[in-house]
């Protein structure tokens, strides 16, 4: 079928307001969620599943918050890794603390501290901007690195601040084998990428986004910037804390503060960078891209190595992906600001008009 | 056009500038400037570069605050005016240096400007369903037919920043008007587009001003469209005021003529 909205009119501004108006987009999203549910737990092995399937769900849904306050509000955060600490901490505490706590329940108070940590750290983008609210959040960073190191009550005295979580169970299911693991992130990633979508394209996401490109204008029509930038570190870290949970208590299974450094923070911020500042679906594509790319270099680099004659060592591969993360930053930030997500917008654009370019 | 003028009913003073002085650092952008503005009118504010129109707007709205002086808003006394008072009390405006949202579409931009007026919360929004649907579908409703008033249906998907600046200024406008403003502050809304287009904004401004009985305060460097849409004029020089009367006195006013033969323009 070509790729076409032609004869597709909107007789109401309802269609018009859908999130995929083109029939054509609809079908591709459909099958992409039928082939995520059903086809990939069928073709996908344990391996897949533990060490790329399960760490690109849960990373790209913290990278969907980070975007929401980066991509979104213009906002600067280096903190990311902080938030999801509090959100695997807090979710830790309540599960281990509160009688009957049910998982979700747990995954979700810890998102909603997370969000009250994210406003608090959000307090300076009132006053300040770019580089100094930068600083400020990854002040955010280093405060709650030091608190689940050396506040023993977080983590329930363990020693070394780290602290485990098992037989994770929601109403009657365990979550156990890889594949439940996996459909249980891939479920609460659709949720919560519809919920955003929702956000970004209502009023709110308008106020955010009216912030980021001119706040001035914003203020003079009425937007509250408190209101607007608050709203925004909320969410984000709302997000953020659901995805530090679901690391900590699907991927890891038990974890130390080190899981939710500052790198981990960094991280966030590239993915959002090379997937698309603005777009939900860039943060999957920067989440796939940095969790695909270093297993692709450890077995392509290697491969092409020999075909020369040069072994390549291990150490050499780990090297050759921070110059490639390198020199696509530099690329993205300069020449495609909205990443990923840009490329395939423009492709499609020209797919629309294809065969006849003009 | 001046029939349009001459039928329309001309209120009572809405707002009321007394004694404004701004400076930045040594340089008085406004000493001592009060005038009033009423209800219905459209109150033009003219003079050469630099002169402080485009400060004594952002007085009015709570951009600029005023060293001295007071913004006295239908009977109620500002000394420290917002920008977010301004919108809430009614006051609407447009830039002389478009300041569209760049990354939003053109309806979005003014699906913007109705902000105040929607009511859902974040998590109806987030639902989307139910309240926040509805409430998206009407004002949608309300900002077509500010599009269909423009004339701009063909570019409402358009990302602002690709247009032409003729029609970002007509964008410009529809945000201010999405906000069913009382007053509506326009600075220089004709800068820099051809004859076609100034007739087509000065016919949007009569309109606006005819129809809806907007009270309008315009910043315009086109004599002669001041004088053909304004009822009455005021002429800042220097941070001072050196006129303020109808368009036939102000043409007389040596004091103008010399401000603008002084400049050079
Ligand atoms: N934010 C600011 N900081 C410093 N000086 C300012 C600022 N805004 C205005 N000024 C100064 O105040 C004076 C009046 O400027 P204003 O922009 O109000 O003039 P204007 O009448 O709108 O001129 P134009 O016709 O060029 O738009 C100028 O000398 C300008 O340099
Ligand atoms: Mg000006």
């Amino acid at each position: 079928m070509i790729y076409r909205e032609n004869g597709q009119f909107k007789t109401s501004y309802a269609a018009d307001q859908q999130i995929f108006p083109i029939r054509q987009d609809r079908y591709a999203i459909a099958a992409l969620l039928v082939f995520a549910f059903v086809g990939v737990p069928l073709l996908a092995d344990e391996y897949m599943f533990r060490a790329i399937l399960i760490p690109f769900l849960i990373l790209g849904l913290a990278a969907l918050g980070v975007n929401i306050l980066v991509g979104y509000c213009g906002q600067i955060t280096l903190g990311a890794g902080a938030f999801m600490a509090v959100g695997a901490y807090a979710a830790y505490n309540f599960l281990a603390r509160v009688d009957g706590m049910p998982l979700l329940g747990a995954l979700l108070l810890g998102g909603a501290t997370a969000a009250v940590a994210g406003i608090v750290f959000g307090v300076p983008s009132l006053r300040v901007r770019g580089l100094y609210l930068a600083v400020a959040t990854l002040a955010a960073q280093f405060f709650f690195d030091w608190a689940f190191l050396r506040i023993k009550w977080f983590t329930l005295d363990s020693s070394s601040g780290s602290v485990s979580v098992s037989n994770l169970e929601m109403f009657g299911w365990t979550i156990n084998s890889p594949v439940e693991k996996y459909l249980f992130c891939l479920g609460l990633l659709a949720v919560f990428a519809l919920l955003a979508k929702n956000l970004v394209r209502g009023a709110i996401g308008r106020q955010w986004m009216a912030i980021r490109d001119m706040d001035v204008a914003a203020e003079v029509i009425g937007i509250r910037p408190m209101y607007a930038k608050l709203s925004a570190f909320a969410v984000s870290s709302f997000i953020v804390g659901v995805a530090g949970a679901l690391w900590g208590f699907v991927h890891l299974g038990s974890w130390e503060p080190a899981a939710f450094s500052v790198d981990r923070s960094f991280q966030l911020l590239f993915m959002v960078i090379i997937g698309g500042m603005g777009s939900i679906m860039g943060s999957f594509f920067g989440a796939a891209f940095i969790v695909v790319l270093p297993i692709f270099l450890n077995q392509a680099l290697p491969w092409l190595g020999n075909l020369v004659g040069v072994s390549i060592s291990t150490v050499g591969v780990s090297h050759s992906e921070f110059i490639i993360f390198g020199a696509l930053i530099v690329f993205f930030l300069i020449v495609e600001p909205h990443g990923i997500a840009r490329l395939w917008s423009t492709a499609k654009e020209k797919l629309r008009l294809w065969p006849f370019p003009h | 056009m001046a029939e349009t003028v001459s039928e329309r009913q001309i209120g009572d003073v809405v707002l009321d500038l007394r004694n404004i002085s701004l400076a930045f650092g040594g340089v008085n952008a406004l000493s001592d400037i009060s005038f009033d503005v009423r209800e219905h009118e459209i109150r033009a504010i003219i003079g050469p570069n630099g002169a402080g129109k485009s400060s004594m707007l952002n007085v009015i709205n709570g951009v600029y605050q005023p060293q001295q002086g007071e913004v006295v808003l239908r009977g109620q006394r500002f000394e420290k005016m917002s920008p977010g008072h301004a919108a809430r009390a009614g006051i609407a405006r447009t830039f002389q240096n478009i300041a569209l949202f760049k990354g939003m579409s053109v309806l979005d931009n003014i699906m913007t400007g109705r902000n105040l007026k929607m009511k859902s919360n974040i998590l109806q929004q987030a639902v989307w369903w139910g309240p926040a649907q509805r409430e998206e579908l009407a004002h949608r409703e309300k900002v077509e037919e500010i599009i269909d008033f423009l004339e701009i249906q063909h570019i409402r998907k358009t990302p602002v920043g690709r247009l032409p600046y003729g029609l970002q200024k007509r964008v410009d406008l529809g945000r201010a008007l999405a906000m069913e403003p009382s007053i509506l502050l326009l600075d220089e809304p004709m800068a820099g587009m051809n004859i076609e287009e100034k007739q087509d904004m000065s016919r949007f401004i009569l309109d606006v001003n005819d129809q809806l009985g907007t009270t309008i305060v315009l910043i315009e460097h086109d004599m002669g469209v001041v004088m053909d849409i304004s009822d009455r004029i005021v002429v800042l020089d220097y941070g001072k005021k050196i006129g303020d009367d109808t368009p036939d006195e102000v043409r007389a006013n040596p004091e103008v003529i010399a401000a603008y033969l002084g400049a050079s323009h």
